[in-house]
């Protein structure tokens, strides 16, 4: 029997009949065909699914969408203002910390919470909070060298 | 050198803004209506007689579409990827079932009955050589170059090396060491697992989106397998999220493709990461054997080598490259190498970034340390006196042209981070060099010239390492336009010219090639067309600045825009520019890594303080994406060295996930120094191959600076914290 979800997704109330098995991740990607976030190991062991949860990040793999209800969700789709990119995603541009692409949308969201919640990390604090994000392609190199770039460009508006 | 205005630059990729927002397309992002959901039933033993299958209950089970065994597949296709009578590894493919949800089609499995009789398991490949050993299969007879063996074994290749006289080699040396070194198998680690979707249209024709490496050498492959013409096969590739090799779409292709056939509609295959483990074709483990003499003053004498490749289940494809690379970075007059390339019950392996190579240089540059240490020379001038130069001649009897290996020696020689001294104690300086050939291939690309004087280039190349990027960056160059005034497009087989696979580092020589003869093919044609415009002899214009002008007096010239716009209003017609290269000399490189790593003695642990990476890429053409390269080698090298490994018992992998198979994390590596080094090669702008090389020392770098900072030398990968720790122990107790 499907149960009756209400999540706010990318700033939009969304109202959802889901399955009490599917995950966060599949009702993102399957039911309201948001793709960007990614599955790379569905056991919470890669992080390429992270999405923000309530501004936290959380691998959408291990939440059940039933438990999301009520709550707020940020995936990659909405990081972006329009055409304009987030300064991380900028920073990502920039220093070219972006090869295949798959860890990407992942590695950006849970930069975002970093930053939120420590807006000037030091490399370590980066590395430590990235640990659970695997990337094969980079070596993390630039793509913690992109996370200080944002940390010091993100100057309060 | 050349001053350009494109190339040599670090223009972001073209491809990041995608892959930044999410709306980059992998094939598991694909929804195509009426999609069934395609998965397989694996073996639980790794060696074992079908003696009965029965998929009735399966095919029964509402909302399965079609199920597929062995009998669906024709022999063409091989019995690697799916067993007929015999199981001969773990998890391997026994039936596929199409369904219409994923559930459905798992439970489906779970109605397939199979009953197996268990066999022998051989697991080790020196074991595997034994006369006794149990065989795999029956009519397997070692092949080599004196021809095939007249009985059966387990040995499907033996390859035999020879120059000079190693035995008067070794009698002119002062001093001979001979170890035996161990190498694991190992994941290429790529993020998106496998994946494909096929559909069959109402004539025949297959359209499959694959995560691929080569569009078109995988339409050959699965048209050799399936038993269908090239034109009947459409492949189109997808954005590939990792690919080190192992994405070729055959684990996959060919089963998806049957599934499609029989339902009726398309199938998604994506494997899950257990299965990706599990099934996919890994890098081979090995035992190599080295002994190496040298002269007082360090010159080496003689060099003989055993290698022993475990291909797993299936003979590989591939010759394993490392019977070449390994010693080809050193000059050697005298060499002796076997090399056998051994089938057992684990999953066949495949190639996996500079196949076979890191495995070689792992045990040669090992015994380069233990023998520099010997002579009580430093390691890196005993390197210094060996290496190859200009005219000197490889393994492969290629001789060498204009190489950079003594000039990344020299890098290595004046980095700070070799120069200044590493203090505490159980810390050490590992170095070690890798070379490779890179492949070659052939390759063809289209300029259009569009009608307002922009540029539209399309090739069938896949982009794994910003190759996109490249190509723009050589039309901007060669057309002396801005790069948004070219477009790209990485077409399907139906759709590009031919390109070979991505793989080998090849593309930016091969593809780059052919990109920079379609430019020049274009510039032709303006230059002739401008000069008919302009009433004059072809050789009395030039092409410059969007123009083609008179030389001598640019104020008469006609415009790129002009000619564009008569181009396609004209019976000239329109203006496309045509490039292909083939088989461009190989553009040997070398890597040197510098590491310093730290080892706590009540643990084991090692932990990496400072890598440098030194290589030869000839000239790096986006020096940005150059370095992300070799950093993320680096990495993966790292993983190989000290924490990746498959273990097995009774041939069944025990630790299929990624929290026991163990990646490097952001928190396992430091930052990652490179230092470029620019020797040209004589490919177009003198690039040379940069994804691979720089995984080929890391192995033996890292090792080679446990030894430093401990006294022991671990001979044998991955180089855990236990194994440190049980190594430390048994020296302490001498």
């Amino acid at each position: 029997m499907k149960i009756p979800l209400h999540i706010t997704v990318n700033g939009q109330p969304r109202e959802i009949l889901v399955e009490p098995t599917r995950t966060l991740l599949e009702t993102i990607r399957v039911d309201l065909g948001l793709t960007g976030s990614k599955e790379g190991c569905g056991k919470g062991n890669c992080g390429a699914c992270t999405v923000l949860l309530n501004g936290m990040a959380v691998n959408s793999c291990l939440v059940l969408a039933v438990e999301a209800e009520g709550q707020e969700v940020l995936t990659i789709e909405g990081l972006s203002q329009g055409n304009r990119l987030h300064p991380l995603q900028q920073a990502f541009l920039d220093q070219g910390a972006v090869q295949c692409g798959f860890c990407t949308p992942g590695v950006l969201l849970l930069a975002k919470s970093l930053l939120d919640t420590n807006p000037h990390p030091s490399e370590q604090e980066i590395r430590t909070a990235i640990a659970g994000n695997l990337c094969r392609c980079t070596g993390y190199d630039k793509i913690v060298r992109a996370i200080v770039a944002a940390s010091k460009q993100k100057v309060a508006p | 050198m050349t001053e350009y205005s494109f190339l040599g630059k670090s223009l972001p990729r073209l491809d990041a803004a995608g892959k930044l927002t999410g709306k980059a397309q992998y094939v598991a992002d694909l929804n195509i209506p009426g999609m069934l959901h395609g998965v397989i039933l694996r073996s639980p033993y790794a060696h074992a007689r079908i003696r009965r299958l029965d998929v009735s209950k399966a095919c029964a089970l509402p909302g399965v579409v079609a199920v597929i065994t062995a009998a669906d597949i024709p022999a063409s296709a091989g019995r690697a990827i799916m067993a007929e009578d015999k199981v001969l590894y773990g998890s391997h493919p026994v039936a596929a079932v199409a369904a219409v949800t994923r559930e459905i089609a798992e439970a489906a499995l779970g109605c397939i009955e199979v009953e197996y009789e268990p066999l022998p398991v051989v697991s080790d490949g020196v074991e595997a050589m034994k006369p006794d050993a149990p065989l795999l299969h029956p009519n397997l007879y070692t092949e080599s170059m004196t021809g095939k063996a007249s009985t059966p074994s387990n040995i499907a290749n033996f390859t035999e090396f020879r120059r000079g006289d190693v035995e008067a080699g070794f009698a002119q040396a002062a001093v001979v060491r001979e170890d035996t070194y161990r190498t694991q198998m190992i994941h290429h680690g790529y993020l998106e697992p496998q994946a494909c979707v096929a559909q069959v249209d109402s004539g025949g024709k297959v359209t499959i989106w694959a995560s691929v490496q080569g569009a078109f050498t995988f339409r050959e492959q699965l048209g050799a397998s399936l038993g269908l013409p090239l034109s009947r096969i459409r492949v189109v590739p997808m954005e590939v999220g990792g690919g080190f090799g192992g994405k070729n779409g055959m684990l996959l292709g060919p089963l998806c493709v049957l599934l499609a056939q029989k339902a009726g509609r398309p199938v998604r295959m994506v494997m899950t990461r257990e299965e990706d483990l599990r099934m996919a074709r890994p890098a081979p483990p090995t035992t190599i054997t080295v002994k190496l003499g040298a002269t007082r003053e360090g010159l080496l004498t003689a060099a003989e080598v055993t290698m022993v490749y475990e291909a797993g289940a299936f003979a590989s494809p591939l010759p394993p490259s490392g019977f070449v690379t390994g010693l080809s970075p050193y000059c050697l007059p005298n060499v002796k190498v076997n090399g056998y390339v051994v089938v057992v019950n684990k999953p066949p392996v495949g190639a996996l970034r500079a196949p076979g190579a890191p495995q070689a240089a792992f045990a040669v540059e090992c015994q380069m340390d233990q023998m520099a240490e010997a002579l009580g020379m430093d390691p890196l001038q005993f390197r210094f006196k060996n290496i190859v130069t200009q005219g000197d001649r490889a393994l492969n009897d290629l001789t060498y042209a204009r190489i950079g290996f003594q000039e990344v020696l020299e890098k290595v020689a004046q980095h700070p981070n070799w120069v200044r001294p590493l203090e505490g104690k159980y810390r050490g300086r590992g170095l070690a060099c890798g070379m490779w050939f890179g492949g070659v291939g052939s390759s063809a690309a289209t300029l259009n010239i569009n009608a307002d004087g922009t540029f539209a280039l399309l090739v069938g190349s896949v982009d794994l390492t910003g190759t996109r990027t490249i190509f723009v960056q050589i039309v901007a160059e060669e057309l002396g336009v801005s790069p948004d005034e070219v477009s790209v497009v990485m077409g399907d087989t139906d759709t590009a010219p031919y390109a070979d696979i991505a793989a080998g580092s090849r593309t930016t020589r091969q593809m780059g090639a052919a990109v920079q003869q379609a430019c020049h093919d274009a510039k032709a044609e303006l230059i002739r067309r401008g000069a008919a415009s302009l009433g004059v002899a072809e050789g009395e214009v030039e092409y410059r600045d969007r123009r083609v002008q008179m030389k001598g007096h640019p104020e008469k010239f006609v415009s790129l825009r002009d000619l564009a716009r008569a181009s396609i209003s004209t019976a000239a017609g329109p203006i496309v520019g045509r490039g292909a290269s083939t088989r461009p000399s190989p553009a040997p490189s070398l890597a040197a890594h510098v590491v310093d790593v730290e080892v706590d003695p009540e643990t084991g642990k090692v932990t990496v303080l400072s890598y440098t990476a030194v290589q030869d890429v000839g000239f790096a053409i986006n020096p940005t994406m150059v370095e992300g390269q070799i950093q993320g080698a680096v990495a993966m090298g790292a993983g190989w060295a000290l924490s990746e490994d498959y273990i097995f018992e009774d041939g069944i992998l025990q630790n299929a996930s990624l929290m026991d198979y163990h990646q490097p994390t952001a928190a396992d590596l430091p930052m990652i120094d490179t230092a470029i080094v620019e020797v040209p090669s004589d490919n177009p702008y003198g690039v040379r191959g940069v994804g691979e090389p720089p995984i080929v020392p890391s192995l033996a770098a890292i090792a080679n600076a446990i030894h430093k900072a401990t006294g022991v030398r671990m001979s044998k990968l991955p180089m855990t914290s236990e194994a440190v720790w049980r190594a430390i122990r048994a020296q302490a107790k001498g």
